[in-house]
């Protein structure tokens, strides 16, 4: 955990596929200040967009790293811990690029990190009572409930696209789903490492543009037989 | 007596080894995987030339017709070639993602010149 005493910085990891019609807004409406942090950074990892999302980040002055093809989400999470790793900082934050997010949340998972000396905190989204389209409670259900006999973790919000990682978390967490698989695999991985995670209650945005651009319903399928295959390789 | 569709599996399944063959001289495969495919090709030659011995194993393993048991035999083997090949895909994806990050971490910054942390380094297998 972070010593209060020294700086504290922070990096938010804001993943990017094609995101040119919102990403300016959504990095200007992340916080640059959180109370507790001397420091937050924001680095956009592009994963292979064909459109302006890398010329449209550009303009809010942050960090962005390229994949030169399209990846996954996963690929594109890694390789912000990878960039976190590389240039150094106590706390990673994962944060959506569509605007699902409500960005005072971040000091919310940031706080519970540092009160709370939690290695791992999961925004979720289904705490409080609000507006969630049926097909995604359902997908995010089913998906809870695969993590949970594959994994063995329970989790109220497993596919939760804000997360908060301690250094330990950062240092240790290693995950090899490339796609929407990953986010279990990393509650898995704290696991395996003993590490304390908490969850946190998020609002979450659903707009048609949200909508159309987030998970598929039909890619639980594949993802499903992804986490098979793992497991019996 | 030997009937035409014998005279043709056999000539099929000869030209089959000698690729395996020709592909384990390229370096192309390696030993273990020429010898598996070798001995499947055998057996299947085996087969080819002495149809009795399927009806035998039939016999011995409680399957009805020795055909049934070359059926049964070929889709397991089938569904794991199936699987062995989906696993290898994968590999080669996170092969082809650790490349990409590790040229997009050299270009975004100087110091991504040290090694990844990552556990996919390359020619390793976790």
């Amino acid at each position: 955990m972070p010593d209060h005493k020294r700086d504290v910085k922070a990096t938010i990891i804001v993943p990017a596929f094609n995101e040119s019609a919102v990403i300016h807004k959504v990095l200007k409406s992340i916080p640059r200040r959180v109370k507790g942090l001397s420091r937050i950074e924001v680095v956009v990892i592009d994963d292979g967009s064909t459109d302006q999302t890398a010329q449209e980040a550009q303009k809010a002055n942050v960090a962005i790293v390229s994949h030169s093809i399209n990846r996954g989400l996963g690929a594109a999470i890694k390789t912000g811990i990878e960039w976190v790793k590389l240039n150094g900082s106590d706390i990673a934050v994962t944060f959506d690029s569509d605007g699902q997010h409500y960005p005072k949340d971040i000091h919310k998972i940031i706080k519970s990190l540092i009160t709370q000396k939690a290695d791992l905190v999961i925004g979720t989204r289904f705490a409080l009572k609000q507006k969630i389209p049926k097909d995604r409670k359902v997908l995010n259900w089913l998906a809870n409930i695969a993590t949970l006999l594959i994994f063995g973790v329970s989790s109220t919000d497993s596919q939760s696209g804000l997360r908060a990682f301690s250094k330990k978390a950062i240092d240790l967490i290693d995950f090899k789903g490339e796609r929407m698989d990953f986010s279990s695999e990393i509650l898995h991985e704290a696991k395996r490492h003993h590490l304390l995670v908490k969850e946190v209650p998020i609002k979450a945005i659903y707009t048609s543009y949200s909508r159309k651009k987030g998970q598929k319903n039909l890619n639980a399928i594949p993802i499903l037989i992804r986490f098979l295959v793992r497991f019996l390789r | 007596m030997i009937t035409s569709i014998q005279v043709l599996l056999t000539a099929f399944i000869i030209f089959a080894i000698s690729r395996a063959f020709l592909r384990f001289r390229e370096k192309a495969i390696t030993a273990p995987l020429f010898i598996f495919w070798s001995l499947i090709w055998t057996v299947a030659l085996l087969v080819v030339l002495s149809p009795p011995i399927t009806s035998k194993l039939a016999s011995f393993i409680g399957v009805g017709r020795g055909v049934d048991v070359i059926v049964y035999v070929s889709l397991v083997l089938l569904f794991y070639l199936v699987f062995r090949i989906y696993v290898m895909i994968e590999d080669l994806r996170h092969e082809i993602t650790y490349l990409v990050r590790h040229i997009a971490l050299q270009k975004s910054s100087k110091k991504s010149s040290r090694p990844l942390s990552s556990s996919r380094k390359r020619g390793s297998k976790k």
